[in-house]
């Protein structure tokens, strides 16, 4: 920018109009004034993208009570916690027993039935019904639903299953249903999204 | 287009040149608004409003194609949408919708001073009478556009809006009540009043930004006009667009951004009207129901005429409104004066001040309520309006002795200093402050 503009003109000119080492003062208007222009550009775009984020009326939906008193063993219910399904299931002994069989290292998300259920508490199994691959519900819930070779949960899109404890056997999924965190606030009510 | 010594595009670096030759765009933007386009060197500052303009168009349509993201159309639910969703829950919502709520009363604002600056200075006569008609066609399209936008809230304001100016069509003979109904999907403004505002409203920014490119496409056939209104006859009377009048317009639209800004930050609500954070109410119009101040002067004419005379009241309103903008698409071929600028028309000008005296009278009595004396004084102005255009310049234009003209821009500019006049690039005589200035 500098020489360019300088060396034709510059050449021939009496006085010293360039500095010491041929930057303009002009040079340094550009570019203050330029920088100047490009962070407030840069600031009045923010709200362009923060408007795209959850506004706080939906980071809000926090939280999620479920009753979970009707829920016999062995039956498995759907609820909805921030607009995604909530998997709660009431296993059985032979499904506690299965998911315990299972060697952890052999797993590809290695967790134990412990890690995945709340002290106490190993007989509920409470999962967000979203399967990690590419984000379809998965089968199982309801009555009569395939629930996979492993007896626990399917995903019909591309056949991710999942054992009693909803972890991935096999399939394309690569991590197993997430567990939210929620509390027991009495022994037949729980809290979605609360920790605890 | 544009002058025989425009420098050529000269692509700076092989990839430049390598798509030059295969879609020319740089040498169209460098051609348009970049070193290649050579500008009158006289301009005033009232020659920023059209870049302003253009600025004012961009921010609407990014505010509003983000305003939409989160809009819901629907009677039940577009307040509620506007009012509580983008106002209070979205974030920087509010700050989104007041920039497009005031950056609509600021493109209006920017708009009349660039036609304003064009009826002073001549820029509507030969040779570029249709870059005026397509800013006419813009400034419709902004109306239409402006009118849509209004009703989106779905306010008081919004639905009586609505119910007015639809109505406009009613007054036409015959076809008008089907006309109405067709227009608005229904017998009153309703969900299929709103579902198509706002798909136009969403539409028609695009039509306007497509007739902008006409817009500038046409006035960079003669290139523009300028405060002397004498035509440039050589190289020593432009200046390259850039850098000159890009630095010379950013400057300009920094400031004109910092009042817009003071107004969306300070006085948000200052131009709006409060009725319109009320609900929709299809049994209730509003004790006073007037446009949004940049139809204000439209507004008073068309409610000037109280007596039938040989056509219905009604109908001489909606005419005389429509003809208000429609006589200034014929206004090159009324003003037959050679001479272009205002400045060298000593009666022109006087009539040109009475001109815009009498428009803002014509928006006092538009927002005003209907009481005796501005009934009477929105009559005097609209007829003083249609006289000014019809009688007036005509009878100017045939009468009047202009004063004399410079002989060429440079020499109004320069009073004759040929080392200042002498074209950047060129070789300036050998004086400290010459080379200073080429420097």
């Amino acid at each position: 920018m500098a020489t360019k503009a300088g060396s034709a003109e510059g050449s021939q000119t009496a006085g010293p109009i360039d500095g010491e080492d041929g930057v303009r003062r002009r040079d340094f208007l550009n570019v203050a004034a330029v920088s100047f222009a490009g962070v407030g550009a840069v600031v009045a775009i923010a709200p362009l993208f923060v408007q795209m984020a959850p506004s706080a009326d939906v980071l809000a939906q926090a939280t999620t009570e479920i009753d979970i008193s009707k829920v016999e063993v062995g039956q498995r219910i759907k609820a909805l916690w921030r607009k995604q399904p909530i998997f709660v299931a009431h296993l059985t002994p032979k499904e506690i027993a299965e998911a315990q069989a299972v060697p952890v290292s052999s797993l590809r998300d290695p967790e134990t039935l412990q890690d995945r259920t709340h002290p106490g508490h190993l007989n509920w199994l409470i999962v967000i019904g979203v399967c990690t691959h590419l984000g379809c519900i998965p089968l199982g819930t309801g009555e009569g639903e395939n629930r996979g070779p492993y007896d626990g949960y399917f995903c019909p899109c591309h056949g991710s299953q999942y054992d009693t404890a909803a972890r991935i056997r096999a399939g394309p999924a690569p991590r197993n249903l997430v567990v939210p965190d929620y509390k027991f606030e009495t022994p037949t009510t729980v809290l979605i999204g609360a920790k605890g | 287009m544009s002058f025989s010594w425009a420098k050529p595009y000269e692509p700076k670096s092989p990839f430049m040149r390598w798509i030059d030759e295969r879609l020319p765009l740089p040498r169209l933007v460098y051609g348009a608004v970049g070193g290649g386009y050579p500008v009158p060197r006289n301009l005033n500052y009232w020659w920023n409003f059209g870049i302003a303009a253009g600025v004012f168009l961009t921010i609407q349509i990014i505010t509003g194609i983000v305003l939409a993201m989160h809009f819901n159309t629907s009677t039940d639910g577009a307040f509620d949408s506007v009012n509580q969703l983008i106002m209070r829950d979205v974030n920087a919502g509010w700050l989104l919708r007041y920039a497009h709520m005031n950056g609509a009363s600021f493109f209006f604002l920017v708009v009349y001073i660039h036609i304003f600056r064009g009826l002073y200075y001549g820029s509507y006569k030969a040779p570029r009478e249709m870059v005026w008609m397509l800013g006419l066609v813009i400034y419709l399209l902004m109306m239409a556009t402006a009118f849509m936008g209004y009703v989106l809230p779905w306010g008081q304001m919004s639905y009586w809006g609505a119910q007015v100016i639809t109505n406009f069509f009613s007054a036409i003979p015959v076809v008008g009540e089907p006309l109405r109904v067709w227009i608005l999907g229904g017998y009153a403004p309703d969900q299929a009043a709103l579902t198509r505002f706002f798909s136009l409203h969403y539409l028609l920014p695009f039509v306007i930004a497509g007739v902008v490119i006409l817009h500038i496409w046409a006035l960079h056939i003669p290139g523009s006009n300028n405060p002397t209104g004498v035509d440039v006859k050589d190289e020593r009377d432009t200046l390259p667009f850039h850098p000159f009048y890009t630095a010379k317009d950013g400057w300009f639209c920094a400031a004109i951004l910092l009042v817009y800004m003071l107004v969306t930050f300070f006085l948000p609500n200052y131009l709006g009207n409060p009725d319109n954070y009320t609900p929709a109410n299809p049994l209730a119009t509003p004790a006073e129901i007037v446009p949004e101040w940049y139809l204000l002067p439209f507004y008073a004419i068309l409610r000037s005429f109280t007596a039938d005379f040989i056509l219905p009241a009604k109908l001489w309103g909606v005419l005389a409104m429509f003809s208000s903008i429609l006589l200034l698409f014929f206004l090159p071929w009324l003003d037959r004066s050679p001479v272009r600028s205002g400045a060298y028309r000593p009666v022109f000008k006087r009539f040109f001040w009475l001109l815009i005296i009498d428009v803002i009278a014509l928006g006092w009595v538009g927002g005003s309520p209907v009481k005796p004396l501005t009934v009477a004084v929105g009559q005097i102005a609209s007829a003083y309006y249609f006289l000014h255009f019809l009688v007036i310049l005509p009878l100017v234009s045939a009468f009047e002795t202009p004063l004399p003209l410079p002989r060429s821009i440079s020499e109004s500019v320069l009073h004759g200093e040929e080392a200042e006049a002498a074209p950047i690039g060129s070789k300036p005589r050998r004086s400290k402050t010459a080379t200073a200035a080429a420097e």
